[in-house]
């Protein structure tokens, strides 16, 4: 609870007391404070509300909220959304799996290699510039269409994060504790199994916290393509061909509830791992 | 025609005999040469540090103190020269290291004790000696925080006894000190150099401690190498001898006050020069 205005002793017709801002106990949060996250969420679901109640834009292009939230809700309880939503998230994973297997060591190797790293930098940096979804079209061309058309072209992007934070993770690694670790007569490869790759474990799970993201992202938009029969991106391009909006969007709501799910999770796997980050 | 024919184009000129240091000499320096940025910052430079004594270097602002340590504890690469521990090479020779900055020196996804005994581990010692020899270091640092702690969990003193027990755990020959108290406060910095002091009477380890600090470099020296601005040489090697355990009641007696002030002389000399 907030302190009392002063004013109101004044009103009560209390004698005037020095007000007692200062609380005897620790201050503590107060619990609205915590319920602060949820403020705004709840006036985009009041304006929306009142956007299709007010009739400002069309229903056919807006179902109010509270039915798109039960579309959403009874299609992730069992419905046939559960399904697509399985198919985006396994394919997000094995695509995952492959970048993180082959991109973390190869990015570690390459980083602490100065020489080998500078040869193929302009290579990673041009390829992580590229945005992977313009290659979609010639991943297609070689795979076909299939689904491992959309975990290779999701592999690809997310590899290229995955290998570059990685190799910068051992490049920038803290020269200090590299000079520790030799001066206490550690040979190369004893430096490289107890600090290089300690080092790099920091910047390497950031790398791989955008490269899952990353590989959502382009898993979505494979399934967009035409051919795709499962996965959220076919849903909600599908639902939109044939005006089912309410479906749409809650396809749409459950793409970010996964993409947000995702980020939620590797950031606690990050602090639990590296506990050592930022101190 | 009385000139030679094929005369010898060229003569072979014989390398400078070593010249061994004075009896008693643990760390034989001759003829360093390190350029910086083009510049000559060491050149021709002879030093020796004796066995079994604590060194304190002190100099200007950019004289290359702590290059000069790193450079003889094999941090920094040498241009020329030859530096040799009782005439071995330094791949042959135990050294420790403690460095300035704590934080990036100790290994914070280990546990504490397991950073003292990683260069033991490195050194292939078994589990047995291991756990043996840093149960000794806690009983001579008299250690009252928990070693199971990560580093990045213990004040900055803690963290810095630790690795000055991480630097003496494989029992080195010689131990570098890069400004080791100047990221303390200074309760910690007594009590660290209390520590050191204790450790130099049982063990006679020989140290080269680089300080920024006039007042420290002598309390804990034998020996004060005052260097001069770059181009470095020697400007003079006082000598220390008060005797041994020195107190807080040392820093008023007349031999550490005239060490002092001589140091202090020498210094703004080289400084002004």
């Amino acid at each position: 609870m907030a302190a009392q205005p002063p004013v109101a002793n004044a009103a009560a017709g209390a004698p005037w007391a020095p007000p007692t801002a200062v609380p005897v106990a620790a201050p503590s949060k107060p619990a609205w404070e915590r319920l602060l996250p949820a403020i705004g969420p709840i006036i985009l679901f009041i304006v929306w509300d009142l956007t299709v109640r007010l009739g400002l834009i069309r229903p056919i292009l807006l179902p109010p909220p509270a039915d798109t939230v039960a579309t959403l809700i009874t299609g992730l309880a069992g419905g046939p959304l559960l399904f697509d939503f399985f198919v985006t998230v396994w394919r997000t994973l094995q695509a995952f799996l492959i970048a993180a297997v082959v991109g973390m060591p190869l990015g570690v190797i390459l980083g602490s290699n100065e020489r080998a790293y500078r040869s193929v930098e302009f290579l990673i940096d041009f390829f992580r510039s590229t945005p992977s979804s313009a290659l979609i079209p010639l991943f297609l061309m070689i795979f076909g269409v299939s689904d491992i058309n959309k975990v290779a072209i999701a592999a690809f992007g997310a590899f290229l994060i995955v290998v570059f934070n990685s190799a910068y993770g051992v490049i920038n690694a803290r020269k200090q504790r590299v000079m520790a670790a030799r001066v206490m007569g550690a040979s190369r490869s004893q430096i490289f199994r107890d600090v290089l790759v300690w080092e790099s474990l920091q910047p390497s799970f950031v790398g791989l916290r955008s490269a899952i993201s990353m590989a959502l992202v382009i898993v979505i938009v494979a399934e967009m393509f035409i051919g795709s029969e499962s996965g959220l991106g076919h849903r909600i391009i599908n639902s939109q061909q044939v005006m089912n909006v309410r479906d749409m969007y809650a396809s749409i709501l459950a793409a970010g509830v996964l993409g947000y799910a995702l980020n939620v999770l590797f950031l606690v796997i990050d602090r639990r791992i590296i506990h050592w980050s930022g101190r | 025609m009385s000139s030679v024919v094929n005369a010898p184009v060229f003569a072979e000129v014989p390398a400078a005999p070593f010249r061994p240091g004075p009896a008693g000499t643990h760390i034989t320096i001759r003829g360093l040469t390190k350029y910086f940025a083009g510049w000559p910052l060491y050149e021709n430079f002879d030093l020796d540090i004796p066995k079994h004594k604590i060194v304190s270097v002190f100099g200007p602002n950019g004289c290359g103190k702590s290059t000069l340590i790193n450079m003889i504890a094999g941090l920094v690469p040498i241009d020329a020269g030859e530096i040799l521990f009782d005439g071995k090479s330094l791949k042959d020779t135990r050294i420790g290291y403690v460095f300035q900055n704590y934080r990036e020196a100790m290994f914070p996804w280990m546990r504490t004790i397991d950073n003292i005994a990683y260069p033991l581990k490195l050194a292939g010692k078994s589990k047995a000696d291991v756990d043996r020899r840093v149960e000794e270091l806690v009983a001579s640092f008299d250690v009252r925080f928990d070693l199971r702690r990560f580093p990045y969990e213990l004040s900055g003193g803690q963290q810095q006894t630790a690795s000055i027990m991480r630097a003496l755990a494989p029992e080195p020959e010689v131990l570098f000190l890069d400004e080791p108290f100047s990221a303390l406060d200074y309760e910690m910095t007594l009590f660290i150099r209390e520590k050191l002091q204790e450790v130099f009477i049982q063990t006679g380890t020989t140290m080269l401690l680089v300080s920024h600090d006039l007042e420290e470099a002598v309390y804990l020296a034998d020996e004060i190498l005052l260097l001069t601005k770059r181009p470095t040489r020697i400007a003079e090697i006082l000598p220390y001898g008060d005797a041994r355990p020195r107190t807080v009641e040392t820093l008023s007696e007349p031999g550490f006050i005239a060490t002092r002030k001589r140091s202090l002389e020498i210094f703004q000399r080289e400084v002004r020069r």
